[in-house]
């Protein structure tokens, strides 16, 4: 039990060979790392933050989870961890790399938050998600094995979609979503339909690897950003197709997409 | 799971508007010590659901809780201590839980809910999945 008090004590992300595995759980890869980057990048806010409720959805072998709560220290601010996955294995993985670590997460087989959206409605302070992103055949999407770990279906699209409309209706007040996306997603078509359910968002860590280019999106809410959405969208209504587009593909200049860590989150 | 999560959960059946609280079937308890943290108790107390709280640590074996509670409460140690424990520390580690309005069981297998429904499962034809055989 040693090393695993020592761990507690100094590690602050979970460890690799302590991290529990199947060969039908997602094992962790560059993209669970850049988002573990985002969240140390982003700890001392999150420190501040001090949230009650944190969530991770699709949580694969818990190598996410196990992360944000060692850095934020269980005990410290006493927060409810929870972590859910469609798939059933991963959920178990999960709650053995949880326990590898010495910390806890409520861990739950769901899809997505269904079972959850009603009672944790507006209650959770921080969600993180590397969600299914690759685009692929839609009938890849959901389908047994591996395969429903990475596909995506349309543009990567299909189980993000469904996510944000949830992530919306459980984040509180003060809610913060960390995602991860892929330029194949159209991240800035992401960060417009959040923009009008009311959330800024900011690029936390930008890494490109031989295949892929990983964004991880902070999401906050953010009242004076639903109020300009709403008029864009007005304005937009107008506006030839041809010209919304253009102003899409700008999108890293729009003043909403805030880069750096100096600005308000 | 802890009895905070199972305060969290409702039936997630198509056509279910009465899925809160889900019924508990016990088959093993555990019980797990954690840390006591008041300011966390607090901050939680307004979003339980009191009587399914009672209800629930009744069913697990811990019959301490009172039926109401107030935030006048949370001043006193001895009622904050049980509420921890109730909370946290008890845990349904092999069973179900059962939804209210169409009996329909999820199993709970080394402490995990498996909350999965079957493709096309609504209120009209979710007895069928009464004893269902989920993953
Ligand atoms: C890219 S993996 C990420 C795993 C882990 N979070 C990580 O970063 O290493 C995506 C995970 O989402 C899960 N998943 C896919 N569809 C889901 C759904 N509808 N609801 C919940 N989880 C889902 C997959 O089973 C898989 O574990």
């Amino acid at each position: 039990m040693l090393w695993q008090d020592s761990c507690k004590m100094s590690a602050r992300t979970a460890q690799i060979r302590f991290v529990s595995s199947h060969f039908e759980v997602y094992e962790p890869c560059d993209d669970s790392f850049a988002l573990v980057d985002a969240l140390l990048a982003d700890r001392i806010n999150l420190l501040e933050h001090r949230p009650t409720v944190c969530m991770e959805i699709g949580c694969g072998s818990g190598y996410v989870i196990t992360s944000l709560a060692l850095m934020l220290g269980q005990e410290a601010h006493g927060a409810y961890y929870l972590a859910t996955d469609i798939n059933p294995h991963a959920v178990r993985v999960t709650r053995e790399t949880l326990e590898a670590h010495g910390v806890h997460a409520e861990v739950i087989t769901t899809d997505i938050a269904s079972g959850l959206e009603r009672r944790l409605a507006g209650l959770v302070d921080v969600i993180v998600v590397n969600p299914p992103y690759v685009p692929t055949p839609e009938e890849e999407v959901g389908c047994d094995g591996i395969t429903s770990a990475w596909a995506g279906g349309e543009n990567g699209r299909s189980i993000i979609d469904k996510i944000l409309p949830v992530a919306d209706n459980l984040l509180s007040d003060r809610g913060w979503m960390y995602m991860v996306t892929l330029t194949a997603n159209n991240p800035s078509e992401i960060c417009l339909q959040m923009r009008e359910k009311g959330y800024a968002a900011r690029i936390v860590v930008q890494r490109s690897t031989e295949e892929e280019s990983l964004h991880i999106i902070k999401f906050w809410r953010d009242f004076d950003s639903q109020v300009e959405a709403n008029e864009m969208v007005t304005t937009n209504r107008a506006a030839p197709t041809r010209i919304v587009e253009s102003m899409l593909s700008q999108f890293p200049r729009l003043p909403f997409w805030k880069y750096g860590n100096d600005s308000c989150n | 799971m802890r009895l905070l999560t199972h305060n969290m959960l409702s039936s997630n059946i198509k056509g279910v508007t009465n899925g809160f609280p889900l019924r508990i079937e016990v088959e093993k308890v555990v019980e797990k010590p954690v840390d006591f943290n008041a300011d966390f108790l607090k901050n939680m107390f307004a979003k339980i659901e009191w009587k399914a709280l009672v209800d629930a640590s009744r069913i697990l074996g811990y019959a301490e809780l009172p039926d109401e509670a107030e935030p006048s409460m949370l001043d006193s140690d001895d009622f904050l201590k049980k509420f921890h424990h109730a909370l946290l520390e008890l845990h349904l580690e092999e069973g179900a839980l059962v939804c209210p309005e169409t009996d329909r069981r999820f199993p709970v297998t080394k402490g995990i809910p498996n909350m999965l429904l079957h493709e096309d499962e609504d209120i009209n034809n979710s007895a069928a999945f009464l004893n269902a055989d989920t993953v």
